[in-house]
C-alpha cells in the first residue's frame, strides 16, 4: 500500500502522440522544458524593452528604427513618447518579475528536478502540472497582447499604485483595456502558480521516496519547498487584489479609489477609496515574491558549489533554517516598502526593525558560503563560476538593503534609482545567475549533452562584468537625487547625470548582446554538444541516479530508488571515488562521526 | 568513528497517515475484503494536497477580509444596510448539509466494512446533500436580488461591493465543492468511490461550512 501513491502516477505507458508528449504533457520534466522556455522567451522580451528605455534615457527624443511598428501612437515618427517610456517600463518589470523570476528558477528547475531529487516518478496532481504551464501561458499572452489592443499597456508601473491604475482610461493611456489586460494576465498567473504550490508541496511532503527523510533532501529541494509554501500564501493574496482592481474598472467600484478625485479636470465617480489599501494587499504578496525569485537561486547555488567544492556546506541545517526564516520574515517586512506612503509613522518602525531582523538569515547564508568556499579546492567551470556571482551579486546588492531598511534614510533615497540598483542586484541579477548556474550544471541532465565550457566562461565574465557596469552607477544616481521612473533628465542637477546614464545604456546594449553567446551555447550544445556521461559533475543526489540522460518517462525506469545516504557525501575516503550517491547501499564512514 | 551504513529513514508511516485521517468518521474502520475494488488505495497526497489548497483558500478570504476592515476603517463614507433575511436560511441549509454529508459517510464507511449491505443509504444522503448545496447557492442569489432591492447595487457603495465580492467568492468555491460531489455520486454509483475520495471531498465541504459562518459573522458585525 505504501507505495501506491508513487506508482499511480505513472501506470499508464508514455505517452505517444505529439500532442501529449511536448504540448499536454503531464511529465513533469516536459512541463519543466516549456516553463523554462516561457521564461527564455519572456527573458528576450524584457530585455529588448530595457534596451528601448535605456536609449530612450541616453538619448532622449532618439529615433530608434521601426519603434512606430510597435505602436504608432505610442512613437510617432520613431521617437518614444514620455507615456511610452512608461508603458514599456511596466511591462519590462511585469514580464521579469513574474514570468522570468518566478518561472525559471522555481516553476521550471523545480517541475524538472524536484520529483526526481525525492525520487519520485512524478508530482501527484500531473493534470493540475500541466494546467499549470498552460495557465501561466495563457496570462503571458494577456499580458502580451496589451500591447496591441487599444492605446497600448498600462503605464502604472509593475507595482501598479493606487488611484493611477485604478481610476480607468482617463489617467492616460494603456490605463484602460491595457489595465484590464494586465489586472487579468496577473490573476491568472496566480491561478496558474497555486497550481505549481500546491504539487511541489505535496510532491515534497508525500511523494518522497523510501529512506528520503526530510533531511535527506538536497538544499535545492528545499528551496523549491520553501518557495512553494511561499508561493501558496502570496500568490492567493495578490488573485483577490486583482480582482478588486478589475472591479473598480469594470463594474465602477471604489475600493481603490479616493472621494472628491480630480484627473485631466474630471471629477471621478469614485467615492471614499483607500488608496493604501492596494499597496497593503499588493506588498504583502510584494515582498514575499522577492523571496520566491531568490530562495530557489540559493538553493540552486549552494548544490552547484557543494558539487564542486567536493564537500558539504559548513551547515546544512542552518542554511535550510536560514531559507525558513526568510520565507517567514518576508511576509512581517513589507510595509518597508510604503514608509513615505502616508502610513503611520509608528508602522513605519515597526516594519524597519522586522526588515533589519531579515538581514540576519541572509548574512548567515553568506557566511556559510564564504566560510564553506574558503580552503576548499573549487573546482572552476561555468556553473561553479555563476554560483560564486550569485553570492558576489547578493552581497553588493543586499548591502545597500541595510541603508534602505532604516525610514530616516530610506525618505531620501526612496523612488531613486538606488533603490533600482539595489533591487536589480539583489533579486534580479543575482537571481538571473542562479538560473544560469542550474543551467550550465543540469543542462547535461535534461539533454544527455555538455555545454562548451569555454564559451560559458566567456559569458560569465561579459555577464559578470557588465551587471556590475549597468547597476553599481545606479547607486551613485540614487544618491545624487536622480529619481526613477523620469522618461528624460532637464532639471539642472540631473543634466550632468546623463553621460552616466549613457554608459549604463551602452554597458546594457553589450550586456544584452553577449546573452547572445548563452543562447547559442544553449541551442548549438542541445544538438551537437558532447555526449554527456551519465554524472558528469561526480554528484550525488538522486537527479544523477537516473539511468539515462535525459531521464526516462519514469525517471527511474522502472527501479525503486531507496535512499540510503545524507544528500551531500563527498570527501569520502575509502569510497571507489571521492562520494557516494544517495542510493548507493556501500557502507561508509559518515561525515557526522568524523566530527 | 564507527563505520555505519546510514539506515533509511522510516517513511512507512503510511499506515499511521491512514488512522489518522480516518479518525472521526464512524471509527476506523478498515475496509473489508472483496469489497469494492479500490478502496484500499488511500491517496496520502491527495489528503495532503487538499490541506494545502485550504490553506490557499484561507489566505484569499483573509486577504479579502483585511481589505474589508482597511476600507472601513479608512472611509468616511461606509453606508450599512440590513443584511438580507434569506442569509439566516441560507446558514441553516449549509450546516444541515455539512450534516447530511457526514450521514453519507459514516453509511459508505459501515458499507465498506460490511456492516451495511449497500451504498444505497450513503447515495441517498448524498443526493441530498448535493441539493441542499444547490439550495444555498441559489440562496445567496435571493440575497443579491434582496439587496438590490433595498437600493445597494455592487457599485453604490463599498459596504455593498464587499458584500457582493465576498459572498460570491464563497458561493463560487461552493459551486467548486458541488462539482466535486458530482465526481464523487458519479464514482459511487459505478462503485470506483475511494474512501479517501469521499473524506476529502467532505474535508472540502465542511470547510466551506465554517467558512461561511466566519464570513457570515464577519459581515454582521461590519454590514
Amino acid at each position: 500500500m505504501h507505495d501506491a501513491p508513487a506508482h499511480a502516477v505513472h501506470q499508464h505507458a508514455a505517452p505517444t502522440s505529439f500532442i501529449r508528449k511536448y504540448v499536454f504533457s503531464l511529465d513533469h520534466k516536459v512541463i519543466g522544458k516549456q516553463y523554462y522556455g516561457l521564461a527564455l522567451i519572456a527573458v528576450l522580451t524584457g530585455m529588448v524593452l530595457s534596451w528601448l528605455m535605456r536609449l530612450h534615457l541616453g538619448w532622449v527624443n532618439l529615433k530608434i528604427p521601426g519603434l512606430h511598428l510597435l505602436s504608432a501612437s505610442g512613437a510617432p515618427g520613431d521617437v518614444m513618447t514620455p507615456e511610452y517610456y512608461l508603458q514599456l517600463m511596466t511591462m519590462h518589470g511585469t514580464i521579469m518579475v513574474f514570468f522570468v523570476l518566478t518561472t525559471a528558477p522555481f516553476a521550471a528547475f523545480g517541475n524538472y528536478f524536484l520529483p526526481i531529487q525525492v525520487g519520485a516518478e512524478d508530482m501527484p496532481f500531473p493534470r493540475f502540472n500541466m494546467m499549470s504551464f498552460w495557465v501561466t501561458f495563457t496570462a503571458f499572452l494577456v499580458l502580451i497582447s496589451s500591447f496591441f489592443v487599444g492605446d497600448g499597456p498600462t503605464l502604472a508601473g509593475w507595482t501598479q499604485y493606487a488611484p493611477l491604475s485604478a481610476v480607468g482610461a482617463v489617467a492616460g493611456p494603456g490605463q484602460g483595456m491595457g489595465e484590464v489586460l494586465w489586472a487579468s494576465a496577473i490573476a491568472i498567473f496566480c491561478v496558474g502558480q497555486l497550481l505549481g504550490s500546491l504539487n511541489f508541496i505535496t510532491t515534497t511532503l508525500d511523494m518522497r521516496t523510501k529512506g528520503m527523510s526530510l533531511w535527506r533532501l538536497p538544499l535545492s529541494a528545499w528551496a523549491w519547498f520553501i518557495t512553494s509554501v511561499m508561493g501558496l500564501t502570496a500568490f492567493a493574496v495578490l488573485m483577490p487584489a486583482c480582482i478588486l482592481l478589475i472591479l473598480d474598472h469594470v463594474a465602477g467600484t471604489s475600493f481603490f479609489v479616493a472621494s472628491n478625485l480630480v484627473i485631466n479636470d474630471q471629477l471621478q465617480p469614485h467615492s471614499g477609496g483607500s488608496t493604501l489599501l492596494w499597496q497593503h494587499l499588493f506588498w504583502f504578496f510584494g515582498h514575499p515574491e522577492v523571496y520566491i525569485a531568490i530562495v530557489p537561486g540559493m538553493g540552486v547555488v549552494s548544490h552547484v558549489l557543494i558539487a564542486n567544492m567536493r564537500r558539504p556546506m559548513l551547515s546544512h541545517r542552518v542554511i535550510v533554517y536560514s531559507m525558513g526564516a526568510l520565507a517567514v520574515l518576508s511576509y512581517m517586512v513589507y510595509g518597508h516598502h510604503m514608509f513615505v506612503s502616508g502610513m503611520n509613522p509608528f508602522s513605519s518602525l515597526a516594519f524597519s526593525f522586522p526588515t533589519l531582523i531579515i538581514t540576519i538569515p541572509s548574512t548567515i547564508l553568506v557566511l556559510i558560503w564564504i566560510g564553506s568556499l574558503y580552503g576548499s579546492k573549487l573546482r572552476i567551470n561555468t556553473a561553479s563560476l555563476f554560483a560564486l556571482g550569485f553570492i558576489s551579486l547578493f552581497i553588493s546588492g543586499g548591502v545597500s538593503g541595510f541603508f534602505l531598511a532604516q525610514p530616516s534614510i530610506d525618505i531620501m533615497l526612496h523612488a531613486t534609482y538606488f533603490v533600482v540598483g539595489h533591487f536589480h542586484l539583489v533579486m534580479a541579477v543575482a537571481a538571473i545567475f542562479g538560473i544560469f548556474a542550474g543551467s550550465y550544471f543540469w543542462f547535461p541532465k535534461v539533454t544527455g549533452r555538455m555545454m562548451n565550457e569555454t564559451l560559458g566562461k566567456v559569458h560569465f565574465w561579459l555577464t559578470f562584468v557588465g551587471a556590475y557596469c549597468i547597476f553599481m552607477p545606479f547607486h551613485y544616481l540614487g544618491i545624487a537625487g536622480n529619481v526613477r521612473r523620469y522618461q528624460a533628465f532637464v532639471d539642472d542637477y540631473l543634466v550632468g547625470l546623463i553621460p552616466l546614464h549613457r554608459f549604463i545604456t551602452v554597458a546594457a546594449l553589450i550586456t544584452g548582446a553577449v546573452q547572445l553567446i548563452f543562447l547559442y551555447n544553449l541551442i548549438h550544445s542541445g544538438f551537437r554538444g558532447e555526449k554527456a556521461p551519465l554524472n558528469p559533475w561526480q554528484a550525488t543526489s538522486l537527479e544523477w541516479s537516473t539511468p539515462s540522460s535525459p531521464p526516462p518517462f519514469d525517471n527511474f525506469g522502472g527501479r525503486h530508488v531507496v535512499v540510503y545516504h545524507d544528500p551531500y557525501q563527498y570527501g569520502i575516503e575509502g569510497a571507489t571515488d571521492d562520494y557516494v550517491m544517495q542510493d548507493s547501499p556501500a557502507q561508509i564512514q559518515s561525515v557526522r562521526d568524523e566530527k | 568513528m564507527a563505520t555505519t551504513v546510514d539506515k533509511p529513514a522510516d517513511l512507512e508511516q503510511r499506515g499511521d497517515h491512514l488512522r489518522r485521517a480516518s479518525s472521526g468518521n464512524g471509527g476506523g474502520l478498515v475496509p473489508a475484503e472483496g469489497r469494492l475494488p479500490s478502496v484500499e488505495d488511500r491517496s496520502p497526497a491527495a489528503s495532503t494536497g487538499i490541506w494545502v489548497g485550504l490553506t490557499a483558500i484561507s489566505m484569499t478570504f483573509a486577504a479579502l477580509t483585511s481589505a474589508l476592515v482597511v476600507r472601513q476603517g479608512a472611509s468616511t463614507d461606509w453606508q450599512r444596510f440590513t443584511l438580507p433575511s434569506v442569509l439566516y436560511f441560507d446558514t441553516c441549509i449549509l450546516l444541515a448539509s455539512s450534516i447530511t454529508l457526514e450521514l453519507s459517510r459514516r453509511r459508505f464507511a459501515c458499507a465498506l466494512g460490511g456492516l451495511r449491505t449497500s451504498v444505497a443509504g450513503a447515495a441517498s444522503w448524498l443526493y441530498l446533500t448535493f441539493v441542499l448545496g444547490m439550495v444555498f447557492v441559489a440562496g445567496q442569489y435571493v440575497a443579491w436580488l434582496q439587496l438590490r432591492h433595498q437600493g445597494m447595487y455592487l457599485s453604490t457603495n463599498p459596504s455593498g461591493s464587499f458584500f457582493y465580492v465576498i459572498t460570491a467568492a464563497h458561493a463560487l468555491h461552493v459551486l467548486g465543492g458541488l462539482g466535486g460531489l458530482v465526481l464523487v455520486v458519479f464514482r459511487m454509483s459505478k462503485s470506483t468511490l475511494r474512501r479517501s475520495t469521499l473524506d476529502i471531498a467532505s474535508r472540502y465541504w465542511h470547510f466551506m461550512d465554517v467558512l461561511w459562518i466566519y464570513l457570515f459573522l464577519l459581515l454582521w458585525f461590519k454590514m
